[in-house]
């Protein structure tokens, strides 16, 4: 297990790894949050087989590490800590897990959301569905722009 | 200059990334989208839409304006869908 807190992997992503070692480094936090983004098993109604994900190696860690640091600024953050799969994922496996440790927990619960918001519009990750009518790209939801909203 | 290639624009030109001289008269993101789409029928089929096209300098996100001069890499992609 690597102690780095922005991390992609092609590896199943194990959770409960995760969280102990996000609480590890949280110190004497009185609030772990933890987030985790799972596979459905269908995409817009239609029954899928699997998420294939892509990503921008470089840029990918760097979107999510610059994230993970504004948190930092905005929130007196004890620990945080990103985990992003790529490659094929299946469903119930996880995508994306995220953990965040504060003194109190409305800050980690926000600042939770606030790398999550930012992760899914501005971090270049692309999935593709595999085993629908059609393999298709997933088209991004304006939902997820418009969350940032609340940030600014 | 080298620009890569993610997701469907990726599949649609059917390269990941490749090495282009760029005339001295595209100068920004938006130039270049519209110098790349001239290229051929793949170019025309990839870049068909160039609002819904995102862009990166030397792994940064940028605007349509933004000027070129300089850069060592530059990306195009769909809209994000991570997470």
């Amino acid at each position: 297990m690597s102690g780095e807190t922005v991390r992609i992997t092609l590896e199943p992503i194990e959770t409960d790894k995760e969280s102990k070692a996000a609480a590890a480094s949280a110190g004497n936090a009185g609030a772990l949050v933890t987030f985790s983004g799972i596979c459905r098993a269908d995409e817009k109604g239609e029954e899928i087989s699997a998420l294939f994900l892509e990503h921008y190696p470089g840029m990918a860690e760097q979107e999510i590490s610059a994230h993970v640091e504004e948190a930092k600024r905005r929130w007196p953050l004890l620990a945080a800590r990103v985990v992003h799969r790529v490659g094929r994922i299946e469903p119930g496996e996880t995508i994306v897990f995220v953990a965040t440790a504060s003194a109190h927990r409305e800050t980690a619960f926000q600042a939770a959301e606030f790398i999550m918001d930012y992760l899914k519009s501005s971090a270049p990750f692309w999935k593709r569905t595999e085993g629908g009518k059609r393999e298709a790209w997933v088209e991004a939801n304006e939902k997820d722009e418009r969350a940032l909203d609340r940030w600014k | 200059m080298k620009i890569v290639y993610f997701a469907w624009l990726r599949e649609r030109l059917n390269k990941t990334e490749e090495d282009v001289e760029i005339p001295a008269s595209v100068q920004t993101i938006g130039d270049l989208m519209q110098w790349l789409k001239s290229r051929g029928e793949e170019y025309e089929y990839a870049f068909d839409n160039p609002k819904v096209i995102r862009a990166a300098i030397d792994k940064t996100h940028v605007q349509p304006g933004a000027k070129i001069a300089g850069a060592s890499e530059i990306a195009f992609f769909p809209p994000m869908t991570g997470g």
